[in-house]
This record gives C-alpha cells, structure tokens and sequence, in this order.
C-alpha cells in the first residue's frame, strides 16, 4: 500500500471536518464501558458504588445503542471514522442492523446479570472489581459487534477474552482454576489463529476494513481466499464452540459463580457466531460457496451431537453448556444455507440465545443456590417448594428447543424455510432441515429431563420419594431479588415470542445488508472508485 | 528474502503446535509464545520485505518521494506483541496457581471440572 500520490489536498485521505454528533452513538457505547471500567477499578474498595456505578453506565449504553439501532431501521448501516485517517487506512466503526441489535442485546443481559450477580456477592471479597471486569467484557463484545475493521475486531475478541479470564477464576476455587486453564490456553489459540489469518488475508489483499475487503475479495486469487476463510472458519468456530471444537466450554462455562457463567453464555459464543456471520456470508462469499459442504457438515454434527451430550449429563450447569453449543448449531446451519432467510434466521437466533442461554444459566444458579447441589440427580422434589422457579426453567427450555410460540420458534422456523427453499443445495438443505428438527425433539427431551428429574421427582435419585424440601435453602432478600430479575428477563423473552412481527421485520432488513453490502460500504464512504 | 521468512514462519507455528500437543502447562505455554512469534512474523513477511527507505515524508513535501516500507505491519505487530504479552503473563500465573492449589503440571491429571468415571446419566424418566 504504498503512498505514491502526489496529490497535495488530503480531503481523500483524511477527514477535515468534525464527526457529525449524531454519529458519536456508534463509539459511545464502546467509550462508556472501558472509562466505567476504570473509573469502578478505582472506586472498588467503596462499598456500594461499583453496583451502582456499574447499573449508570450500562443504562447510559443501552440508550446510547437504542438511539444507534433507531437509526440504523431509519437510514441503513451507519459509519464513523476514529482518528482523521478515512477509510481504508484509519480504523471505522461501522453498525449494522445485526451488530447495533447485538450490541443492544447484550448490554441489556449484562444489565440484568449485574443485579442478579449480587445473589453471589453476599460473601465475595468487596475489592475484588468484579464490576469493572463485566464493564470491560461488555466493552468487548460491543466493539467485536460495531467495529468496521477486521484488526480492531481482533483486538476487541482480546479485551473480551481478558475481561473473561479476570472473571473465570474471580474468587479462585481449585475447580474454576482447572476450567480457565482448559478455557484460557483453547481460547487464546482460537484468536491467535484469527490473527494467522488475518495476517494472510492482510499479505493477499493489502486493506483490513471491512467494507474494503468486500470490494478487493472478488479480485483476489479464489484458492487463497479460501485458505484464508477455512482458517477464519477454524478460528471463530472455536470461540463459538462449534462441533468438534467445542471441548473448551462444557470444561469450563460451569466452574465460576452463575452469574458469570451466565454472562458468558450470554456474550462469549456468540461473538464468535456473529464474527462467523461476518466474515464468511458478508466479507468472503465466494470462499464461503467453496466451504459449503464443511459448514453442512459442521452445522448437522453441532446440532445432534450437543443435545446428547446434554442428555449424558447430569451436572446442571455443564448440561446446559451443551445445549449452549446446540445453539451455535443452529447458526452454522443459516452459514450453510445462505439464502435471505438463512441469514435472518442465524441473525435471529444469535439474538434470542443471548437472551435465552442467560437467563436459563440464571434460573440453574437460583435452583443451585436452593438446593446446594450441582448435580440433578440430587434435587429432586424442588417443584412442591419452588413451582415459580420450575416454570421459569420449563418456559426457558421451551424457548431453547424451538417450541411455538416461544422466542427460539422463529429463527428455527426461518432456518427450515432456508433449508427447504428451491435454490438449497439440494441434499444438503433437506438434511440441514432434518438436522433442525432432530436437534429440536433432542434439546426438548434433555431439557425435559433435566426439568424431570429436578422438579417432578419426589425426591433425590435413590431415595424413593424422600422429601427434600427440609434440606431446601430458602432464598434471602438479595435471592429473591435475583429471582425477580431472573422472571422479568424470561416474561421478555416470552413477550419477544409473542410478538415478534417488528423483529422478524427487523432482521430481514438486517439479513438484506449482509446479503448485499452495498449499504453497508456506502455507509464508511468507500462506495466510489475502484478498489 | 520472503521465502526464507515464510519456511521461517512455517518453522516457529510447527514447534508451536507440538509443544502445544504436550500435557505440561509449561510446554504449552512455551508453544503459545512460539506459535504467536509465528503468528507476528507472518504479518511483517505479508506486508512485504523491502530493503527501501524508512517511511518518513521529507520536510516540504505531503508525501513521500519515491517508495517507501510498508510501516503497517509493525503497527500491527506491536499491538499483537503486547497483547500477546499480556495473555502470556497471565497464563503464567494461571499455570503457577494451577501447579499450587491442583499440584498439576500435566493437564491429564487436572479433571476436578470433568471429573473422571462421571456418573452415568439415571435411567428414570
């Protein structure tokens, strides 16, 4: 990329007047949480003000990402250039509907998560900044989820992948040791391996920004790129954790407290799965058509091989892990079937498992907290004591396995639609779709056994119809509070389901900018001139 | 100049890979480091080695007069070397804190969060 013009008016290259205000939303959010994360490393030792402090900040992003997705529905994807180097040299943010209703998502479950978190807290260390950790994770996800720039995604999947180490073995138990080695050695591998490619695809077409990439990718040695996009498939299929490199997260995701482990149910895979999306369906199309075959493959074995693992189970939180990794599954099979509605249906599914996998790890921390096991062969009897609880789980379950009229019903039913639509590889999108419905029928049965043999069982495995409602802990003020934010994320997860018309609108505007990025490039200023 | 670098870059990614084969924490580590040393000379080999000038505009003029380094890659570089560095230092104490409180070194031995001879899952239902 040598600089051989010889103009002397640097309007081309650099900007030369100040960013639009309303432009600013698309960087507030990523700002709001890394200075938070500061300021609340800072004030950790002064009792009270981390949570509040965190509770601002957070309120402050959510509106900041409302404002940015208002006006993303209105005028297509937005750009904002930092520094004064336009693209492609300087770095852009760039939001699209998919990434600005993500970054919304997430920041609303960390919301939720920071209150629930405190069920945990009543014991915890006080100084240890938990607080300014999750502000930090939050900084990450946001900036994987608005960036324009395959370099600055990298650099955000590292803030997330710091945040979440602090977190993983916050409070140091020899178990949660043990997960974040599995968790931190795989992980760092997954975005070393992003670099990898990252650095080829740099030496193959000279430019990082993304919408520069979509114009220099066609022109590009075809071979190559699809090297390039099987190592990028390698790389964030192991931070989604997609079959067969998912082993890090059933290993890990149930050893630190519930709050974390929601938090990254919530956030972690499904950065990875969004990345995916990304870089193979918007960046490397043609690579993507070369890799079809792989992504069936993967997709199919991801969502019938994670239920059974769920099924095999009978740790809770691990059981759950699993159905986590189904998920991803499901958003391989709208990477393999690329038509509009596969894109909005693996658009859409990553937006209901943010939600969903959250608030089904917080429900398992609460029924954890009440029964002071972690294996469910031990709760049985909990219904006669806790039946809101037991519904909580079994609507989340629901939700999870696809069954109308809950949320995860409509991405699944976009997703057999793209499987069944003329144009679908023949073979393939009729076993994507069989895949689907196995996956369904598999993920219903572990959730109801897990419901089972927790709720239904009069009493723990082995001890015939022996009560356990003696041994029951009731939950204190600051359980009863984590129960409360618990339901109300779950009654809106079920509104979402019962109303999702303005969604589903949503993410097929958000799944046309994916399919076409011609809004998308013309957003960060690059759709004039050849590449 | 390149294809050296390049048999390079294939040389520190293959040890990296089997030192990350090994069941020591340490070893692992040590392939980690190996494996993004690689990693960093494989972007500074794909933004092109050149024996021109260093990349600085002479006084007077906008741009540069004739060609000049690419100076992008060390930018990148340097942000990989210090993240990098930064997930080195804490997998080192990860590693340090694993060999104290599960008196482990070798990864088959660390299975307190996957238990070995797991419970089969109950027949009921």
């Amino acid at each position: 990329m040598e600089a051989t013009s010889t103009v002397t008016d640097l309007s081309q290259a650099m900007l030369d007047s100040m960013t639009q205000v309303a432009d600013w939303v698309i960087v507030l959010p990523i700002v709001l949480a890394l200075m938070g994360a500061a300021a609340l490393l800072t004030f950790r030792r002064s009792n009270g003000v981390p949570l509040v402090g965190a509770i601002i900040v957070v309120l402050g992003i959510i509106a900041c990402e409302i404002v940015l997705l208002l006006d993303v529905i209105v005028n297509g994807p937005a750009s904002m250039t930092i520094g004064k180097w336009l693209p492609p040299f300087g770095i852009s943010l760039t939001a699209d509907l998919f990434g600005a209703a993500f970054a919304l998502a997430a920041s609303v479950v960390t919301l939720f998560v920071l209150i629930y978190a405190e069920i945990d807290r009543a014991g915890a260390d006080r100084n240890d900044a938990f607080h300014a950790m999750v502000l930090l994770l939050l900084a990450g996800v946001t900036g994987a989820f608005l960036t324009g720039d395959l370099f600055n995604l990298y650099v955000w999947f590292e803030v997330m992948l710091i945040a979440s180490f602090g977190l993983i073995v916050q409070g140091g138990r020899p178990v949660q040791i043990d997960g974040a080695i599995k968790y931190g050695f795989l992980n760092f591998l997954a975005t070393t391996l992003f670099l990898l490619s990252l650095g080829l695809l740099y030496g193959l077409l000279g430019t990082l920004n993304m919408a520069d990439i979509m114009r220099a990718a066609p022109l590009a040695n075809p071979t190559a790129m699809a090297g390039v996009a099987a190592l990028l498939l390698l790389a964030f299929g192991m931070k989604a954790a997609a079959f067969p490199v998912n082993a890090w997260l059933p290993a890990s995701y149930h050893t630190p407290p519930a709050a974390v482990s929601a938090l990254f149910a919530g956030l972690l895979t499904k950065v990875g799965a969004y990345a995916l999306l990304r870089a193979l369906v918007a960046l490397l199309p043609a690579s993507r058509d070369l890799l079809e075959p792989a992504l069936a493959v993967i997709a199919m074995a991801t969502l019938v091989i994670a239920p059974l693992g769920a099924i095999a189970e009978t740790n809770l939180r691990r059981s759950i892990g699993f159905l986590v990794i189904g998920g991803i599954g499901a958003v391989m099979a709208g990477l393999a079937t690329p038509s509009l509605n596969g894109i909005a249906g693996a658009g859409l599914y990553i937006f209901h498992a943010i939600l969903t996998m959250t608030a089904l790890y917080m429900v398992a921390g609460l029924i954890e907290k009440r029964t002071g096991f972690t294996d469910t062969r031990m709760m049985g009897g909990l219904y006669a004591a806790s039946a809101p609880i037991s519904i909580v789980f079994l609507v989340l379950i629901l939700a999870a396995a696809g069954v109308p009229p809950f949320l995860g019903f409509w991405p699944k039913l976009l997703l057999l639609e793209a499987g069944l639509a003329d144009g679908a590889a023949g073979w393939m999108g009729t076993a994507i779709v069989v895949a689907l419905l196995i996956n369904a029928v598999l993920t219903l049965i572990a959730g109801t056994r897990l419901w089972a043999h927790m709720f239904w069982r009069a009493g723990p495995i082995g001890e015939g119809t022996g009560h356990i409602a003696a041994t029951l802990v009731a939950l204190d003020g600051r359980g009863r509070l984590a129960f409360t934010v618990t339901a109300a994320l779950v009654v809106g997860i079920v509104a979402i389901g019962l109303w999702p018309g303005p969604l589903m609108d949503g993410i097929a505007v958000g799944a046309a900018d994916i399919a076409d990025p011609a809004r998308y490039v013309a957003a960060t200023g690059l759709a004039g001139g050849s590449p | 100049m390149d294809y050296v670098l390049a048999a390079l870059v294939g040389l520190f990614i293959a040890i990296g890979v089997y030192l990350l084969l090994s069941r020591s924490v340490i070893r692992m580590l040590i392939g980690m480091t190996i494996f993004g040393n690689g990693v960093n000379l494989l972007i500074f080999t794909a933004g092109r080695v050149t024996q021109e000038i260093a990349p600085i505009v002479p006084a007077g003029l906008d741009t540069p007069d004739g060609p000049i380094a690419n100076p992008l890659p060390q930018a990148l570089i340097l942000t990989a070397i210090v993240i990098g560095f930064s997930m080195f230092a804490f997998l080192l104490v990860l590693a340090f804190r694993a060999y104290q409180s599960l008196d482990a070194d070798n990864t088959d031995t660390m299975r307190l969060a996957e238990p070995e001879g797991s419970p089969r899952p109950p027949l009921s239902y």
